[in-house]
């Protein structure tokens, strides 16, 4: 199985996310910016970071890197894709989530550990979570103030789309959501940051689990 | 032509620059400030105004959370 990681000029948890990837036992496939292809991976994970220096809005400006094309079509067509932060950034710019990431309601970057809660594990990034798990992720953000408009929200909230949610909220976020996902399940975008969890070596690997989620999901699939 | 644009937070959006600036204001001396919220100036110069409808739509806003105007300045 192989999950491409796509990299724009700023993004800085690319290497996290490929060796995650490469624990969980799936080969990384790296996806430059201006690539007009997705090299025939079988899912993306848009990684956190910067990108494009975060200049008029965090993804405003990576949303149209070439690579984002192909990666649009992929996720229409049901292809599982995970954004990670400034990743679930891009995913929203892209319209491919709805909503918006707005800035931390203290006005400051939070950089923390945060307990969550799996609130649906019908998507392919949580297959392996039991209902209700509960971890704890890092998080490092300025703009992870969820908004979206009433109905969305009641949307999200009715057709179980929420799929990570904050025990304690860090950053304002509408009903305490650090995840959600597309309407077809298959596009999932999150705050917390499970690659910076997925090595004992970094202190945690509770977070790799995400990544295996993706090979069970894979694997059942075939 | 030169063309000016505004992008702000839609109202009722949170604003917590502004929100920020509004509790700095009165530790300065300035009392009175009911409001305030800060949004983005963008200044260009373009060939054809008649794409700035766009250009704001699909990049210099976000139609989710902020609103925009533009006028042409000369």
């Amino acid at each position: 199985m192989r999950i491409g990681v796509t990299v724009f000029p700023g993004s800085n948890c690319d290497r996290d996310a490929m060796h995650g990837i490469e624990r969980a036992g799936a080969v990384p496939v790296e996806l430059w910016h201006a690539d007009a292809d997705l090299k025939g991976v079988d899912a993306v994970v848009v990684p956190g970071g910067f990108s494009y220096g975060d200049y008029l809005r965090p993804g405003a400006i990576a949303r149209f890197a070439k690579v984002m094309g192909p990666l649009e079509e992929f996720a229409n067509s049901g292809g599982p894709v995970l954004g990670v932060c400034n990743g679930f950034q891009v995913l929203t710019e892209a319209h491919l989530l709805p909503g918006a990431l707005l800035r931390n309601s203290n006005m400051r970057f939070i950089c923390d550990r945060v307990a969550v809660r799996v609130e649906n594990t019908g998507t392919p990034w949580t297959s392996l979570f039991e209902p209700g798990h509960e971890l704890t992720l890092p998080v490092a953000h300025n703009e992870g103030n969820y908004f979206a408009d009433e109905r969305t929200l009641a949307e999200l909230e009715d057709e179980g789309r929420v799929v990570l949610r904050y025990l304690e909220n860090p950053n304002g976020s509408a009903n305490d959501i650090a995840g959600i996902c597309s309407e077809g399940r298959n596009v999932v975008g999150l705050m917390p940051h499970p690659e910076r969890a997925s090595d004992p070596l970094l202190g945690s690997g509770e977070g790799l689990r995400v990544f295996e989620s993706m090979l069970r999901f894979a694997g059942a699939r075939a | 032509m030169k063309v000016r644009v505004l992008v702000r937070p839609k109202s009722g959006i949170l604003d917590p620059q502004g929100e920020a600036v509004r509790r700095a204001l009165p530790a300065l001396g300035f009392g009175g400030v009911k409001t305030v919220h800060i949004g983005r100036l963008v200044e260009m110069e373009v060939e054809s105004p008649e794409e700035v409808e766009g250009m704001c739509r699909r990049l210099l806003a976000n139609p989710t959370v902020e609103e925009y105007e533009w006028e042409v300045v000369g």
